[in-house]
């Protein structure tokens, strides 16, 4: 414990030294997220300052190996860290997939070379990632995707569809399911990656009905790829799918709870009170549900989280928080629109407040929630057949 | 905050799961039912108080075990489960704090070694309408007596000692004190109560315990027993989902009711967390017990309500008969529901707490 001391106060004395001002203020919109990559534009030169410190002490994974770039925190080590960086409002300096999703799969399936080759520029936030996973025909039934891969000898052979790939046309690679084998389902899948500047690599933006573009659709044409680039074993890329899945689903489910506006007070502000009491006495009701249940959601993550530092496999929960943070934050856009009245209903323009209109974006965007990173029915599916053990024949 | 329980409190959740299922599972409430015993199994009782559970919140000097709310809420949980028609909640949890919290020296040696050794019974007499309401009391105090009514009294008629809130404050009251006159309710979950009246009973009173501390405690016990009674009658319904054949096929492999069910587990995973906080934050005598109180309650009364129906419909018909124990975890869910405020009240309080 003494040694956890010392390692908080240089934390601390290395944060007060190293995080610039600006780095401790609140992000003002979701524009001020930093993803790093080769082309990345930032907005402020002291975000750039922030990611480069960061990423030299290989904070930005706290908990990797420190041979492949990473912090080679303990768990006790990193939530120091974070309590430290929470004490001073500090911002994440990066925001990927590279650390959410492909890092933690690379340490488990990837060889030696390709762990050196990937995980340190993860890391620094020089290669930025979109994941390759969901095609036009293969949404829920992931396993059904068609995007073909072809042995050559010496190289693969890539041609197909890809969609709803995350900020593709911005990113620098993609880690992206393929079929190797069209005469079997989840058996005939591999992982590769793929750079984005290879010839034949195409990408597209969706427009959303938030206004917003966040996915894509991506093609390949005939892109030539070298063999190093397939991760883990010939037509073993399922197992690995499924495992990056896990980390999206717990990542997805932790969005919105850094809320800017609280829905209580966005109710005060538009609603008012009568007595103490929200005027509006089926909206409090309903509000007070939410706020109940997001408490709920709080404990039970503090308490997985509690569960698993004491060695328990927490990790079947993924499906159940993807599923009830999905619903909660869906829930919470919802109530802030209703609230804001008819604050909540614009689109652009100088009529409504830059805040009023987050409110109806987020309220629109917040309805992916429940899609993205596999549907709330195939998240069900999950709890159901892995955790309560419910199957077609017992 | 703490969710872990430590070795002792583990020990004590096993033996309490152990006893339970051996010498009060649900047989033995259908058993009494069915007896008309109305919820009286002093047998049952003293096995539990020589368990050492009656004195679980007490001091050792006193004659308890002082093992802690944490403690007293595994053993309620375990209780829950197989519904053991019992005082342990108004006497453990209730009469208990009410006393630690409040009690004189005086008070606290007249009764708390008589609570830990089971020779006493306490009830809380709180509610005077059809409604939860502790704001609104009408009996009265003057000259050392209490004159009015208490209504649907929970143990009310098995009780040696009454806890009555008038006002702000407590006062004990001794079952067979002179003017105090008890209607034996026979309830929908076999358990029984009373109503209450007063008419110049000699009253103690129970030094300047504000009502809702106790009434805190109350409802953070009765939700851990709650959330005992829930688990159980998921699992009955899960297993029951797995052996159940129709279409040729057992009906958990249709996805509608997998659906359901996962979101029961989800639902009751939540509703845990949250009583195992309240508990805690009661061992840590933290600022904001209220919040955990209301939360702990509303979120078991939602989650038991929505348990209990599911385990009927899920059963189909067969969860219709008498004959099966569907119908007893749903008769106890709407009474424990109500206790001590419904889901309703608890969200209004909820809201009052956060400042709108």
């Amino acid at each position: 414990m003494a040694d956890l001391e010392t390692f908080r106060e240089e934390t601390r004395a290395w944060l007060e030294a190293n995080c610039p001002p600006s780095m401790r203020t609140p992000m003002g919109s979701e524009d001020d997220a930093v993803w790093g990559g080769r082309n990345y534009q930032f907005k402020n030169p002291e975000a750039k300052l922030w990611l480069e410190r960061m990423g030299a002490k290989g904070w930005t994974a706290p908990m990797w190996p420190a041979a492949y770039g990473g912090g080679g925190l303990s768990n006790d080590e990193n939530r120091v860290l974070q309590s430290e960086m929470r004490r001073i409002h500090a911002r994440a300096p990066l925001f990927s997939f590279g650390i959410w999703m492909l890092g933690p799969v690379l340490l488990e399936y990837a060889n030696e070379e390709q762990k050196k080759e990937y995980l340190p520029k993860i890391v620094r936030g020089e290669i930025r990632w979109c994941q390759g996973y969901s095609e036009p025909g293969a949404g829920s039934d992931l396993a059904g995707l068609q995007t073909k891969c072809e042995d050559k000898g010496d190289h693969w052979l890539i041609n197909g569809q890809k969609v709803w790939t995350s900020y593709a046309n911005y990113a620098d690679w993609c880690f992206c399911l393929v079929r190797t084998d069209t005469s079997v389902k989840h058996e005939g899948i591999s992982f590769v990656l793929i750079d984005m500047t290879t010839p034949g690599v195409e990408t597209r933006p969706i427009k959303l009905i938030s206004g917003s573009s966040p996915f894509c659709e991506t093609f390949f044409t005939d892109v030539k790829i070298p063999k190093e680039q397939m991760v883990g074993r010939l037509n073993g890329g399922w197992e690995i799918a499924k495992r990056l899945l896990m980390y999206e689903r717990t990542n997805i489910s932790g969005f919105g709870s850094n809320t800017r506006v609280d829905v209580i007070d966005l109710a005060r502000d538009h609603v008012g009170l009568e007595s103490g009491k929200l005027a509006d006495a089926d909206l409090r009701t309903r509000i007070a549900t939410h706020k109940m249940a997001e408490r709920a959601y709080a404990l039970t993550t503090a308490r997985a989280q509690e569960e698993a530092k004491a060695g328990a496999n927490v990790s079947h929960m993924a499906s159940m928080f993807k599923v009830a943070g999905a619903t909660l934050n869906q829930e919470r856009c919802e109530l802030m629109v209703e609230a804001a009245g008819n604050r909540g209903l614009g689109w652009s323009g100088e009529g409504f407040a830059p805040e009023e209109l987050a409110v109806t974006r987020s309220w629109l965007r917040s309805k992916g929630n429940s899609i993205e990173g596999g549907t709330t029915e195939v998240n069900l599916n999950v709890v159901a057949k892995r955790v309560l053990g419910l199957r077609d024949t017992q | 905050m703490t969710f872990t329980l430590n070795e002792e409190q583990k020990l004590l959740k096993d033996a309490a799961r152990d006893f339970c299922s051996e010498q009060a599972p649900v047989s033995r409430l259908r058993k009494e039912r069915d007896a008309k015993k109305n919820g009286r199994d002093p047998e049952l009782w003293r096995e539990m108080a020589q368990m050492g559970w009656a004195g679980i919140l007490i001091p050792e000097e006193l004659g308890g075990a002082a093992l802690g709310y944490v403690g007293l809420g595994v053993v309620l949980e375990e209780s829950g489960r197989t519904l053991a028609p019992s005082p342990l909640l108004s006497t453990a949890m209730i009469g208990a704090s009410a006393l630690m919290l409040a009690g004189s020296d005086a008070q606290r040696a007249e009764w708390s070694p008589k609570i830990a050794a089971g020779d006493v019974i306490c009830a809380l007499a709180v509610d005077e309408g059809a409604h939860h309401a502790p704001a609104k009391t009408a009996l009265k105090f003057a000259s050392g007596k209490l004159s009015g009514e208490k209504k649907y009294v929970a143990d009310g008629h098995i009780a040696d000692l009454i806890i009555v809130a008038a006002g702000d404050s407590l006062y004990l009251v001794r079952a067979d004190a002179a003017g105090l006159t008890r209607r034996e309710l026979t309830t929908v979950d076999s358990r029984g109560a009373a109503d209450l009246k007063f008419d110049g009973v000699a009253a103690d009173k129970l030094g300047s315990a504000p009502v809702d501390a106790v009434l805190d405690r109350a409802r953070i016990g009765l939700a851990a027993e709650m959330l005992g009674q829930a688990q159980a009658a998921f699992e009955m319904t899960s297993e029951y989902l797995k052996t159940r054949k129709q279409f040729g096929q057992v009906i958990g492999g249709f996805q509608s009711l997998q659906h359901r069910a996962a979101k029961m587990f989800t639902e009751l995973e939540l509703t845990r967390s949250c009583v195992y906080a309240a508990l805690d934050a009661l061992d840590r005598n933290a600022e904001n017990i209220a919040e955990y109180a209301s939360l702990a309650k509303a979120r078991a009364g939602d989650t038991l309500h929505l348990v209990s129906n599911e385990c009927v419909q899920m059963h189909g018909g067969i969860g219709m008969t008498d004959e099966h124990d569907a119908g007893l975890y749903l008769k106890r869910a709407r009474v424990a529901e109500a206790l001590y405020g419904g889901a309703g009240f608890h969200r209004d309080r909820y809201a009052a707490l956060l400042g709108f």
